[in-house]
Formats: structure tokens, C-alpha cells, sequence
């Protein structure tokens, strides 16, 4: 699956876009983001939850918002990034 | 039928209206909002900023925002231009336009669009001080509040 990062996780990440090949158990956006996580200490520092326990990072599979239990599979596309802050 | 442009390229209020009522005399109203880049954040000037966004799902998004205004408030059409890139203070960041039949609808549309926009399209925006030091801007409640207000998308 194609993994995109953007505004403040693609820096922390290091990367813009990735290619992953996670385990078949790995199938939905919160196991993947556990899985993403382990990747590299950029991973861990960009998915860490806050503090409060707020939920800072959002998702998207296959460019639709996206929640924890959402179905991920290969093939899709899948991006995390900041809440939105355009307009 | 929505316009919808995502471009780093400023944008001419004037012959967007145009280009949206093309002529059409059944128009009665057209709202507009413009968003314009503020030169100063908590008390600190802004240098400029940029606007990072997610090409594909941006579009999609202010397609599906756009379709939803014009069922509810029966639009004769609307118009939303994004920019993205580097920006300046006192520089246009985005237009909205709605035109309808009567005021009601193309007002309340305009202000419902630019609510969605700013909660529900991937754009994000990052701040440079005149310090140099430069930071992501944070997401604020009032703009998910001004949205909820609408009830579901």
C-alpha cells in the first residue's frame, strides 16, 4: 500500500511517500498506524499520541476521511496529516 | 456545476463572477467571501506563509462540498478557488461564490462553503514569523463549531 504524509508528519516522518508491505493482520488504520510506528524513531515521533491522549493525527484511505476502525487493504492509498487548517 | 481550482496563481474577483453568471439572467444574488492572509498571528508579524495541500483528495473534497451546497440551497451554480504555495500577508488565499435565485440562499451558501472548506479540505498552512522562525498553524474549535452548525455534510 501507498502511504502519504503531510504538513507537520511528513517532516517528522522524513517522507513525503512510502510503499509498505505491512502483515496480512494489519487491516485496519489503527493497526497501521501501530505497525507505521515501529518503522522508525521519525515514525514513532510523528504518531505519538499527546499528553491529554488527544487524537492528533488524521487519515485518509483511498482520499476519504478515514476513522481507527477504518478497512485498510493493498493497494489502497492511504495519507495522515494534521487536522485541516485552509480557508 | 461547481468551478473548483486548486492554484498557486492569484485569482480576479471580477472575472470569476463573470465567468459564473456567463450572461445567465435568471440570477438574482451572488454571495462572495474572500479569504485574505493576516499579517500577524498572537501578537507576532507574519512574513508569509505557505499552503501545503493533498493533490486528488483536495479537489474531491471541494467537489463534494460544492455538490452539497448546491442541493441544499438549490445553487445556480459556485465557484472555489484554493491557492496554495507561497503567500504573502494582504495576498488572497481563497474565493468562494455562490449564486442563487434570491439572497438568503446565495449568502447562507457562501458561509456554509467556506465553513466546510476550512474544516473539511486538506489544506494546511504554515506560519513564518519575521523572527524566522516558522510553525504549523493549529487547527481552532470555532472553525469545527462554525461547521457542526450545518448539521452533517
Amino acid at each position: 500500500m501507498k502511504i502519504l504524509y503531510f504538513a507537520w508528519l511528513r517532516e517528522r516522518v522524513g517522507l513525503g511517500e512510502e510503499d509498505v508491505t505491512p502483515p496480512a493482520d494489519i487491516d485496519t488504520v489503527a493497526r497501521l498506524v501501530a505497525w507505521l510506528g515501529a518503522r522508525s524513531s521519525g515514525h514513532a515521533a510523528a504518531f505519538a499520541p499527546t499528553p491529554d491522549g488527544r487524537r492528533l493525527v488524521r487519515c485518509a484511505v483511498n482520499q476519504d476521511f478515514a476513522q481507527p476502525n477504518s478497512p485498510v487493504a493493498p493497494g489502497d492509498e492511504i495519507a495522515f496529516f494534521p487536522p485541516v487548517t485552509g480557508g | 456545476m461547481a468551478t473548483i481550482h486548486v492554484q498557486q496563481a492569484d485569482f480576479d474577483l471580477g472575472a470569476e463572477t463573470a465567468a459564473l453568471t456567463g450572461g445567465r439572467t435568471d440570477i438574482g444574488g451572488i454571495g462572495s467571501f474572500i479569504g485574505v492572509v493576516r499579517g500577524t498571528a498572537g501578537g507576532r508579524d507574519i512574513s508569509d506563509m505557505t499552503l501545503e495541500h493533498y493533490p486528488g483528495m483536495t479537489e474531491r473534497a471541494m467537489m463534494s462540498i460544492a455538490e452539497t451546497a448546491e442541493q441544499r440551497w438549490f445553487l445556480q451554480g459556485c465557484t472555489l478557488i484554493h491557492r496554495v504555495g507561497l503567500l504573502r500577508p494582504g495576498e488572497n488565499i481563497v474565493l468562494v461564490l455562490a449564486a442563487a435565485p434570491h439572497r438568503q440562499a446565495a449568502l447562507e451558501a457562501t458561509a456554509y462553503l467556506i465553513d466546510w472548506l476550512k474544516t473539511r479540505a486538506p489544506f494546511w498552512k504554515k506560519e513564518r514569523f519575521s523572527s524566522g522562525e516558522a510553525r504549523w498553524v493549529d487547527a481552532r474549535e470555532e472553525d469545527d463549531a462554525a461547521a457542526a452548525r450545518w448539521g452533517a455534510l
